[in-house]
């Protein structure tokens, strides 16, 4: 029988405290594994992995109503039932439908009198199948706008699994969205580990405890990474005591160095463009959530 | 006045830019914090609480004498939050939109709507800032609700400037954000990332049609990718503010910067000016 592929997400709660940075950096350490980006309305893991798209897919997800004008005879009977105000009054009378406010839920269709609303089929983005210099990933984008956002995401962990049982890999390590709702929610279960990267300052400590809270929930456990740690050391050390209350294991701190942002705008990992101690340090977090995984 | 605060990409500084631009006004001023799964204005704002309550949306519940296992419910419910197992209907209030299709379908009339709490919206009173907060429940999973409930306070603030603060993302929490506003603020950082989620949100603001300019933050962090994009394609850049050590240190303990530094009042004072000009003068071209 196949060992069980491990699949660890990298969280952080609060946007931009270094989550795609840090998976480009642990896949640069790794021989072999399975990228997926399911950051899908923020996905910037391909622009340091520079991959070769193999295959492409749209993304049809859900419907969205528009209203047929020349059957409507303008009786309003949507826009009462409709719950996301998503109707609006044209200067004829008829009523149409403000697309990027649509649910998809359908109840206009069903209160038509005169059957003048269309339910299609919503592209709302597309999700791909690239070879990196770190392995197969598979990646998406939600258009913008896009709905579905944490449907995207299953898609895209669904087919990363196919991938790594196809091909034997142990490991597919997620980037993750920002926040903790729908895409995150999506992102995080099932998996055998998050590792929550956050930064020294009162909002990222804030934001780490919902996202903390939020692996407690689905029952994950949690590697805490504080990057720029050198931005507030004091923070730092209150983050490893919070990490320790929270019952997480706490793995270690990066330094603040803009060559971080270098590598970003040379297309590499910190691991691949940095010497020094941001290496170091990134090789022994690895290490200790590599070991206890 | 609405002006959105938006970024595509997380941790450009929508919210350090929000918090200070409230601060630097000289007037009371209206925030509202529309990011409630990671809320922080109040971080740096802070306030006393001046009301607190919790929001809910409708959910399905049945009336399980009435059903006769029909699937109505089922066939019309697009997010498969409820199903008929066992001969009756099942709800999952998780999955559930609160569109009110089954409710509205079903023949027996065996289901009706109950309350199902998803976060709390607390108000806050800070010097010369009414500020209202949305703070999404760990564990639920739809956002959009919630931010429909914050900016349902614009009505209570009639004759004052209103600064909303968005999500990051390009997806549905981030559109009811700005929707309606009468200018969007993107905040980016001239960073791979930064810029590349940049160009995202450019064009869902577009989708949108709003009018919108830049601040550039962290300037000097980057290279200069932003800037050359917005001169090509004739986006005003509002303000820029530089990047340094000191600041980042400064916010990270939760300092509004215009409180403790008059570079940077002055930065704001004159992104207002900006701000209030475009608005006045319609901003149509910058849609």
């Amino acid at each position: 029988m196949k060992n069980k592929v491990k699949e660890v997400v990298i969280l952080s709660g609060k946007g931009g405290t270094g989550k795609t940075s840090l998976t480009a950096a642990f896949a640069s350490l790794v021989p072999s594994l399975v990228l997926a980006d399911c950051d899908v309305d923020g996905s910037d893991l391909h622009l340091v992995t520079s991959p070769t798209i193999i295959k492409h897919s749209p993304y049809i997800e859900g419907k969205v109503a528009s209203v047929d004008p020349l059957k409507c005879t303008g009786c309003g009977l949507c826009d009462e039932a409709c719950r996301f105000d998503s109707f609006k009054i044209e200067e004829d009378g008829t009523y149409q439908v403000i697309e990027y406010k649509c649910e998809g839920c359908g109840v206009c269709v069903h209160v038509c009198p005169e059957n003048a609303i269309n339910f299609d089929l919503r592209e709302c983005g597309e999700w791909m199948v690239s070879e990196t210099r770190f392995g197969p990933m598979v990646h998406a984008a939600l258009l913008p706008a896009g709905e579905n956002s944490g449907l995207l995401v299953t898609v895209v962990r669904n087919e990363a699994r196919k991938i790594a049982q196809k091909g034997n890999y142990d490991l597919i390590l997620i980037d993750g969205p920002p926040g903790i709702g729908c895409p995150v929610i999506s992102s995080v279960t099932g998996t055998s580990a998050v590792i929550l990267v956050t930064e020294p300052t009162v909002s990222g400590i804030h934001d780490l405890k919902r996202v903390a809270a939020l692996a407690d929930n689905f029952k994950v456990k949690a590697y805490i990474v504080v990057n720029r740690s050198t931005v507030n050391e004091q923070l730092t050390e209150e983050i490893e005591m919070l990490s320790e209350e929270l019952g997480h294991k706490f793995v270690g701190t990066i330094p603040f160095d803009n060559k971080m942002v270098l590598a970003q705008l040379e297309g590499k990992s910190a691991i691949e463009f940095i010497a020094g101690d941001v290496k170091k340090s990134i090789e022994r977090i690895w290490e200790r959530i590599w070991q206890t995984l | 006045m609405k002006i959105a605060i938006a970024s595509g990409k997380g941790g450009t500084g929508k919210t350090f830019v929000s918090s200070n631009l409230v601060r630097s006004y000289k007037k009371q001023v209206a925030l509202l914090d529309c990011d409630v799964e990671e809320p922080n204005n109040s971080l740096f704002l802070k306030g006393d609480i001046v009301e607190q309550r919790r929001h809910a949306v409708l959910v399905p519940k049945l009336q399980s004498d009435l059903c006769d296992g029909c699937r109505v419910c089922q066939q019309v419910c697009e997010f498969n939050s409820i199903i008929v197992m066992g001969g009756k209907a099942m709800v999952f209030e998780d999955l559930c939109h609160s569109c009110g299709a089954c409710t509205l379908m079903c023949p027996q009339k065996a289901l009706y709507e109950v309350d199902h709490e998803i976060g709390t919206i607390v108000v806050r009173k800070s010097k010369n800032v009414a500020m209202v907060e949305g703070l999404l429940d760990v564990g639920k999973a739809l956002a959009v609700p919630l931010i429909r409930k914050v900016k349902s306070y614009i009505k209570q603030f009639k004759d004052i400037p209103i600064i909303i603060d968005s999500p990051p993302g390009t997806s549905c929490p981030m559109v009811w954000t700005i929707e309606s506003s009468d200018y969007v603020i993107l905040v980016v950082e001239s960073t791979a990332f930064g810029f590349h989620d940049f160009k995202i949100a450019i064009n869902t603001v577009k989708d949108v049609n709003l009018p919108f300019g830049v601040v550039i933050n962290k300037d000097g962090l980057g290279d200069d990718r932003v800037e050359k994009y917005c001169l090509k394609n004739n986006i005003p850049i509002l303000a820029r503010i530089p990047f340094s050590i000191e600041v980042a240190t400064s916010y990270s303990k939760g300092d509004l910067l215009v409180e403790v530094d008059p570079v940077y009042q002055k930065i704001f004072e004159k992104l207002w000016e900006e701000l209030i000009n475009r608005v006045k003068s319609g901003a149509k071209d910058e849609k």
